[in-house]
């Protein structure tokens, strides 16, 4: 017994060496000349857990990567990155407090982190105040601009204008009208309004609206104005969040409105994860639109997927936000090599312009620090993923949407400081 | 006549949701008196049991009978949130008869560890340990009375507990190796989906009516009457509503109140986890599915009156019939053409949000004319 544990250790120890030998290209891995400590803050309990989870483990997954090839190599010196994983506990103003912590105590000079936009409003003051800088992740309503975040998920043009571009033209209901049904929250109101105002513009009709309140589940009186508004089917845009979709899928398909019968629904909240969880019984036939899925037949997604299945369990899926997680640690990593320090202020000159071959295909920081990214449309299979329909060019992003009347006509340009947050285009 | 059915079909349906969910509540905080802030737990137990019910029904053996799991589990349901209704009872509410404020906030404090249990613990292990509680609660009430007055009952009792425990580890492993969904602890929502005879629509009078909810407003029916019968037909029923009028008095005349408390308390639960079969039909199930009934639960009872389960019926089918005249816009649709400032207040509030917004402004105007509700207890009263 005794023997048979030691000869097992040892060879466990033989294999990872041997691991860490074949993964260093070169052994660099193991010789680090320093470390540098970087932030990561998502919820790890309450109700976002289940979601911001999943991007704790990519950006691990992706700062274990940087360091088996040989970590970050600033001024000839090579880095170790190390993390701290925080929990915002989907509190937000835990968010602010832990940023701070991140920031002054443990002197980050990067924090990773945030999931809904309430999170993300409430510690932009914290890092503006603090010049620090926080990598957002997610795809969100836009309308802001921050010299001290960088926003690696799509905004309304990246995501939604497409979308609504390809229902009204180029699905099967085509030319139909639309019905738009979203979360009460900053998301789902600020996304209508700019589906409204194209909608408008493409000559279509919404001819009706409503919004759930976040942790209602009672979408009867919805489906039945759905019903009244589109007796002969039609187009329905869905922000739904979290649970409330699996209500609203499951109550629509028994009161008959599915894709056979004409209704066909376009999402911008169900990826990959959320596919599981509500069933892909209740979604088949109905839309999603993201910059990334994780059918997309590419060796560079295969691989991305490939290295999160054996890193987390061979049940794990990958999806948008997660490979926005996994572009912002590699885009850093590059900026900072680029800068030669870690210094704030340079890595930030530094990151505008620098390109990446993500697994959506390649992305670049714009000078309004979001990223210029590829749209693809998918309709839900019975697998329980994307079949792609369509794949645009590389979308450049707009953080002012340009159908959103209130921000019409501006533009943000961090590279230019006569330009900066909101200038006149 | 259509418009009128399907309005009233709807209005129906939201109330048999509120009702199913606040039956419970009319009875432990109407009867008792408990202010108990772990009902959506129990509610979320009960829709986990369900979860777990399902998965079991997809195993080898049990697969020719699928299509009946839904109903093996309304039962299921009704005894796991009885028994932890029950324990809930026994070990911290007794303790709290009479403080309202304390109460609230030990509930409070349970229905934190009960959501938090449900994330962190295996749901394989939480079977088993519900297979413990029910044996180790119900074991020593099944011995003969001459071991029971026995001097030694005491060990027979700790003895049983133990085997309980035992069995609750072996069940729990049995489930987790066989069910590969249940073996790890997931924070994420699980998905129940009905069997396929309660799925789509069944037409009735021309109008097509959803057939899940039609099942959840039998089985509101069906709770609603059973526990009407059980309350005024059987003797267990005269005792609770002798205690519930006058505990002393009724105590005097050899009630014992402290089982009559504790059955009470386990039908109130045990009806939350008959709550949570209807709800997880509509929706997730997730650790917060509870939490997002309870304040709807309490208004109901308050709007109805505390006490008395006709006030509860009519309150959440009340509620349910403005929520879908409000919500859908349904004068609209009655009557076209209206003034116009008036079909635009009606578009206003017919979104959902709006709504609830109304629903909550119009329950706050009636409480102030009417601040024990719909049918307030009458007669001589009840303690205090």
């Amino acid at each position: 017994m005794r023997i048979s544990r030691r000869i097992l250790a040892g060879l466990a120890t033989a294999s990872l060496a041997v691991t860490a030998t074949s993964c260093g290209g070169g052994g660099t891995s193991g010789s680090f000349d320093d470390t540098v400590t970087v932030g990561i803050l998502h919820s790890l309990s309450g109700t976002m857990a289940i979601s911001e989870s999943t991007l704790v483990d990519t950006e691990k997954m992706a700062i274990e990567e940087i360091n088996a090839a040989g970590g970050v190599t600033v001024d000839g010196k090579s880095y170790k990155i190390e993390y701290i994983v925080e929990d915002g506990a989907s509190d937000w103003p835990t968010f602010a407090e832990k940023s701070k912590k991140l920031i002054d105590q443990d002197g980050v000079p990067v924090v990773f982190g945030g999931w809904t936009s309430a999170s993300r409003k409430a510690m932009l003051p914290v890092y503006e105040s603090k010049d620090a800088f926080l990598y957002y992740p997610i795809q969100y309503e836009a309308q802001e601009c921050s010299n001290n975040i960088f926003y690696t998920g799509a905004t309304p043009n990246q995501q939604s204008e497409p979308a609504t571009d390809f229902m009204y033209k180029r699905s099967p209901a085509a030319g139909g009208d639309f019905f738009l049904v979203g979360s009460d929250y900053v998301f789902p109101r600020t996304s209508n309004t700019i589906t409204k105002a194209q909608v408008k513009q493409l000559g279509g009709k919404v001819v009706g609206e409503d919004y759930l309140p976040l942790g209602n589940t009672e979408v009867a009186p919805i489906i039945s104005k759905i019903k009244k508004a589109l007796p002969e089917g039609g187009i329905i845009i869905n922000t739904l969040n979290g649970d409330q979709n699996v209500a609203f899928f499951k109550q629509i398909q028994d009161a008959g409105i599915t894709p056979s019968s004409g209704y066909y629904v376009m999402n911008y909240s169900i990826a990959e994860e959320e596919i599981s969880t509500i069933g892909p019984e209740f979604l088949e036939g109905h839309y999603g639109a993201w910059n990334y899925m994780m059918s997309i037949d590419t060796p560079a997604s295969k691989k991305f997927a490939a290295s999160f299945k054996k890193r987390w369990g061979a049940d794990r899926v990958v999806a948008d936000p997660q490979e926005s997680a996994y572009n912002m640690v590699y885009l850093w990593k590059q900026a900072v090599e680029d800068a030669g320090t870690f210094d704030d202020n340079a890595v930030r000159e530094a990151l505008v312009g620098q390109k990446f071959d993500a697994p959506q295909g390649p992305v670049e920081v714009m000078p309004n620090h979001h990223l210029s990214q590829t749209v693809r449309i998918g309709e839900i299979n019975a697998e329980g993923g994307f079949t792609i329909l369509e794949e645009t060019g590389v979308v450049l992003p707009q953080a002012w949407n340009q159908k959103h009347p209130s921000s019409k006509g501006f533009a943000c340009d961090w590279t230019d400081p006569s330009k900066g947050e909101k200038y006149k285009l | 006549m259509e418009l009128l059915l399907d309005s009233l079909f709807n209005g129906v349906a939201i109330g048999s949701v509120l009702l199913v969910a606040a039956l419970g509540l009319a009875i432990v905080f109407g009867l008792m008196g408990v202010i108990n802030l772990a009902h959506g737990e129990l509610m979320m137990l009960g829709a986990y049991t369900t979860y777990v019910t399902q998965l079991i029904f997809k195993l080898p053996i049990l697969k020719p009978f699928y299509n009946s799991y839904i109903i093996v589990s309304i039962f299921l349901a009704f005894i796991v949130s009885g028994v932890v209704g029950i324990l809930l009872e026994k070990t911290i509410i007794r303790k709290l008869y009479g403080s309202p404020l304390e109460t609230l906030l030990a509930t409070w404090g349970v229905s934190l560890i009960l959501q938090q249990f449900v994330r962190s613990v295996p749901l394989a292990y939480g079977t088993g340990l519900v297979i413990s509680l029910l044996i180790g609660l119900f074991l020593p009430t099944t011995f003969p009375s001459k071991i029971k007055e026995s001097i030694n009952f005491k060990y027979f009792k700790f003895s049983s507990w133990i085997f309980a425990a035992l069995t609750g580890v072996l069940t729990g492993s049995v489930i987790s190796s066989s069910v590969s969904k249940l073996s790890r602890a997931s924070a994420r929502n699980v998905d129940v989906t009905a069997p396929s005879w309660m799925r789509g629509q069944v037409e009735i009078i021309g109008t097509a009516f959803p057939k899940t909810r039609l099942m959840i407003i039998v089985i509101t029916l069906i709770s609603v009457i059973a526990i009407t019968l059980f309350l005024n037909q059987s003797a267990w029923g005269m005792r609770i509503r002798a205690v519930t009028q006058n505990r002393q008095m009724s105590d005097c005349l050899g009630i014992s109140t402290e089982k009559v408390d504790i059955i009470t308390f386990g039908i109130g639960s045990g009806l939350a986890g008959v709550a949570g079969v209807a709800v997880s039909l509509l929706g997730s199930v997730g650790p917060n599915v509870g939490g997002n009934y309870i304040v709807g639960c309490f208004m109901v009872v308050v709007l109805g009156g505390v006490g008395n389960l006709l006030g509860t019926v009519l309150a959440s089918f009340g509620i349910g019939i403005m929520t879908d005249l409000i919500g859908a816009g349904r004068l609209l649709s009655i009557w076209p053409d209206m003034p116009l400032p008036l079909s635009n207040t009606i578009n206003f509030f017919a979104t959902t949000s709006m709504a609830r917004v109304m629903i909550f402004a119009l329950i706050v105007i009636f409480l102030q004319f009417k601040p024990t509700g719909l049918f307030p207890q009458k007669g001589r009263m009840v303690e205090n």
